[in-house]
């Protein structure tokens, strides 16, 4: 049994330790909003915060997690940046398949939280390691610097 | 039936509701938003009285109005835009509907170009835009209909708004939803009045998209999101040489892998049944499978392209012939003569493939986001030999399609692998899989011939050779030796040029399999043809965009476009170099899919033969533009799909295999490397066009166009070669 604390709720799951995080947070967990895409870091789909701190859980292994505290984009929501980036994004319509902006979310709002006002550099090295197949990363620049000027 | 009802949270009880639902509902529609209220009479097993006016719209006496959308979400907000065009002649507005996808059912939901449920070649809208604004006006001239009947008035006096009808003389309003019940059984009229465009309240209008909120925290569910109960996971691995089979299969190791069940091994492939995915994948790892190569073990891109080079030098099929072309090519005037190749490609949707499927004794029931759901449907149905009736095939949101989910190859793997399974399975393919056993880009060879007289084009002769996709995946489109798709913007070149012959070359390519790729023919023509063009331009001395206008006397929309990119992209005036490159713009126009854009690239070449895309700005007209927001995201995101293919993207094949696997070795453009993008759309009451795949014509051949401008280097491959940009190879032009 491991035991993780998920968007703030504790629980355990039973799954090897070496079992990566995404796969323990879908298909035992049933939390599906979090994405696999490459399965080797190489997308960014996959992005959760530990301790809110951007992480590809489909390379990391529950075991390796301890007890710092998972967010998922089920609960980002929660948090002051997490609500201003979903915002964000919804008004300035950044998303069109979606799938991969459960992982440009959680980069962007990590990004807020450790730079409230970021530039256009602190935005290519926050999120240039998340790929959007659809192509709505000019969307995604303006809907960081929109969602830093959101009051909370 | 909706979207939530898939079990997220594992809760028992809750499945066996859904099960009960399911089992009774027969055919299950998934949706974004389920009225709490209807969703509990349901599951009480009652339900409220539906008006049905067409296979479109639904109004039930709560007040739910529901549109079935014939055209399938993959991000490209057809949704969005299919609910305007109803609600506008229906007259509600937008936060009065649901949507949900239409059920496999080509009589009722046929794209009426194709002839069938599909969504493609950018025409959900043009389609589909004139029969879902009759089916709009009509419920709406039955709904006035019966208010009127109520009221015993004339129904000329009764106006709508909102979801209710007003008897104008008096202020009466009542709602549709109180007219359920008269108005079923009321003929729909022959010829509904339609609204003049002018008083559209909806279309034109950039309003919000209708899948957006679910997709900001993680509730939306795709096909690789489904989740049933005693579900298992699964992934597989086909032989890596196309057309090799299984021979032997260790699977020792493998069954001793924690957490899975079973191997399922067929001809072809070799699958993991598992606990969960991770099982699966450590799997299929431990699995030790000796594979029969077959006859293409030995095959390489370099076999490829001799072959299509060697097909190219016969007479094509001519597709279209103006004039005397050969006459015009052989004498009078300056004869040019260049060839552009354009490599494999794949889809790499974001979505990895994937379809979970239970296959019971007389029923067979499958789970997945598709281009073409009544093909997953039969597909299933011929696997498991079950009338398709037997078949429940669910449509679920896709986390891209691009032609990747037109075919169903991943399907009908699924459905074999559900035969050998007790209960339902969700078989996901690895992102290897994806992308070594895509259904590829073809490899097209344009031949392209032109001659000069007083600096206009006189004579021009342009022969593809390529694969048919059509012969394959739409017989009817390939005719006489001529598939429609692969001379698309080819036979229909805006120029106005006296002598013309458009040829096809049929030639597919060894082992490798060839589909649709998002821009279909004219990503290959518009970029052959605007390519040459630019080359023509500079021997004729002339500047790119006065020379392209010089030729389109016949094609006004385009020289307004062409003229309001020139003002809007300053061209003409000098660029700064801001990383101490070489740098350049370039221009393309094109007509693909009935909208006219002209595209201005900026790029900055470095001394190693990086190319920075720096600026890129558009003009369209597309007719009526049915959500202005919508227009300008599919040409921002259009333009960098394309732009990755352009810098990026090609797939290689090597004894037989694939070389490429994942997103390190086939390349995707990233935030840092994002061009600022400008949009510009021209006001039109002509039809709408498709814009789906436009953006994607357009970028390789200005960002090409612009790098000849920067470095006097004309390209004539993709992806653009650093080595010959660089000066550190010379460039196929030349040899």
């Amino acid at each position: 049994m491991v035991a993780l604390t998920i968007n703030g709720q504790k629980s355990s799951v039973e799954a090897p330790e070496q079992m990566p995080l995404l796969w323990v947070l879908r298909d035992l967990l049933g939390l599906t909003g979090t994405k696999f895409g490459c399965g080797i870091g190489q997308c960014g789909a996959c992005t959760v915060h530990l301790d809110g701190s951007p992480v590809r859980s489909c390379l990391l292994p529950i075991g390796a997690v301890g007890n710092r505290a998972i967010t998922t984009v089920e609960g980002v929501g929660v948090t002051p940046s997490g609500a201003k980036i979903q915002k964000a994004w919804l008004e300035l319509e950044v998303i069109q398949c979606g799938y991969c902006q459960s992982g440009q979310i959680m980069s962007a709002t990590a990004l807020l939280n450790g730079t409230p006002q970021p530039t256009d550099a602190d935005i290519n090295a926050a999120m240039s390691g998340n790929i959007c197949r659809c192509g709505t990363y000019v969307r995604i620049r303006e809907a960081i610097k929109h969602a830093s000027k959101l009051q909370p | 039936m909706n979207t939530k009802v898939i079990d997220r949270l594992q809760d028992p009880a809750r499945r066996n509701a859904i099960k009960a639902v399911a089992a009774a509902g027969g055919v299950l529609l998934f949706g974004f938003h389920i009225p709490t209220v209807r969703a509990a009479q349901k599951a009480a097993g009652t339900s409220p009285l539906q008006f049905e006016p067409n296979a479109f719209i639904r109004v039930d006496q709560l007040g739910t109005i529901k549109l079935i959308m014939p055209q399938t979400e993959m991000g490209q907000g057809v949704y969005t835009s299919i609910a305007m065009i109803l609600a506008e002649e229906l007259d509600v507005s937008l936060d009065q509907v649901q949507v949900e996808a239409a059920p496999p059912n080509e009589k009722l939901y046929a794209n009426p170009v194709f002839g069938i449920q599909a969504t493609g070649n950018s025409n959900s809208v043009r389609a589909f835009w004139m029969p879902l604004r009759k089916a709009g006006a009509s419920a709406r001239a039955i709904l006035v209909e019966a208010a009127a009947k109520k009221w015993n008035v004339d129904p000329s006096v009764c106006q709508t708004d909102r979801g209710e009808v007003i008897h104008t003389p008096t202020g009466r309003r009542i709602a549709y939803r109180l007219l359920v019940g008269s108005a079923t059984g009321i003929a729909s009229p022959t010829d509904p009045p339609l609204k003049s465009i002018d008083a559209f309240k909806l279309i034109g209008q950039p309003l919000k998209r209708l899948d957006t909120p679910d997709k900001v925290n993680g509730k939306v569910v795709y096909g690789i999101d489904v989740m049933l109960p005693n579900m298992k996971f699964a992934t597989l691995a086909a032989c890596p040489v196309f057309g090799g089979r299984v021979g032997h299969v260790d699977d020792s190791a493998a069954l001793a892998s924690p957490g899975v069940h079973q191997i399922v091994v067929l001809d072809d492939f070799v699958a993991v049944v598992a606990d969960n995915m991770w099982a699966a994948k450590e799997g299929l790892n431990a699995l030790r499978i000796e594979w029969q190569l077959g006859s293409n073990a030995k095959i390489s891109t370099r076999d490829v392209w001799e072959q299509t080079r060697a097909a190219s030098e016969q007479d094509g099929v001519a597709a279209k012939a103006v004039g005397d072309a050969s006459q015009a090519l052989s004498q009078g005037g300056d004869r040019f003569d260049a060839d552009y190749e354009l490599p494999f490609l794949a889809h790499a949707t974001m979505e990895p493939l994937n379809c979970t499927v239970e296959v019971k004794q007389d029923s067979c029931e499958v789970w997945v986001g598709s281009q073409v759901i009544s093909r997953a449907q039969a597909v299933a149905a011929k696997v498991t030999g079950l009338p398709r009736e037997k078949v429940i095939a669910h449509n679920l949101l896709m986390g891209g399609g691009f032609g990747r989910r037109l075919e169903v190859d991943h399907i009908e793997k699924a459905v074999r692998v559900a035969q050998k399974v007790e209960g339902p399975v969700k078989v996901v393919w690895t992102r290897e899989e994806d992308i070594q056993h895509d259904v590829y880009r073809p490899v097209y060879l344009d031949k392209l011939s032109a001659t000069l007289k007083d600096g206009k084009i006189v004579g021009w002769r342009h022969r593809i050779t390529g694969s048919s996709i059509m012969a394959r995946w739409f017989p009817a489109g390939f005719q006489k030796g001529i598939d429609i798709d692969a001379v698309d913007s080819a036979v229909d070149l805006p120029y106005n040029i006296p002598n013309l012959r458009i040829e096809y070359v049929r030639h597919e390519p060894p082992a490798v399999p060839t589909g649709f790729w998002r821009g279909v023919g004219p990503n290959n023509n518009v970029f052959a043809a605007e390519s040459f063009v630019d080359e023509l331009a500079k021997k004729a001395g002339q500047d790119p965009v006065a020379f392209r206008r010089a030729h389109l006397d016949k094609a006004p929309r385009l020289k307004a476009v062409l003229d309001l990119v020139a003002s809007k992209s300053d061209w003409g005036k000098p660029i700064p170099a801001r990383h101490g490159g070489r740098t350049g713009r370039g221009v393309e126009v094109q007509g693909a899919f009935a909208t006219y854009i002209a595209t201005v690239a900026e790029v900055e070449v470095d001394k190693d033969g990086e190319v920075r895309v720096t600026r890129v700005v558009l003009a369209i007209d597309t007719g009526i533009v049915v959500n202005p927001d919508t227009v300008v995201a599919q040409m921002q995101g259009g333009l960098i799909f394309g732009i990755t293919a352009a810098l990026y993207g090609e797939i290689t094949v090597e004894n037989g295999r694939v070389q490429q696997s994942n997103f390190h070795d086939y390349r995707m453009l990233r935030m840092d490397q994002t061009p600022d993008i400008q949009i510009h759309i021209i006001k039109s009451t002509e039809p709408p066009g498709g814009i789906g795949e436009t953006g994607t014509t357009a970028a390789p051949p200005a960002l090409r166009n612009a790098i000849f401008a920067a470095t006097g280097i004309p390209l004539r491959r993709l992806p653009i070669d650093r080595d010959v940009l660089a000066g550190r190879k010379p460039n196929p032009a030349s040899t």
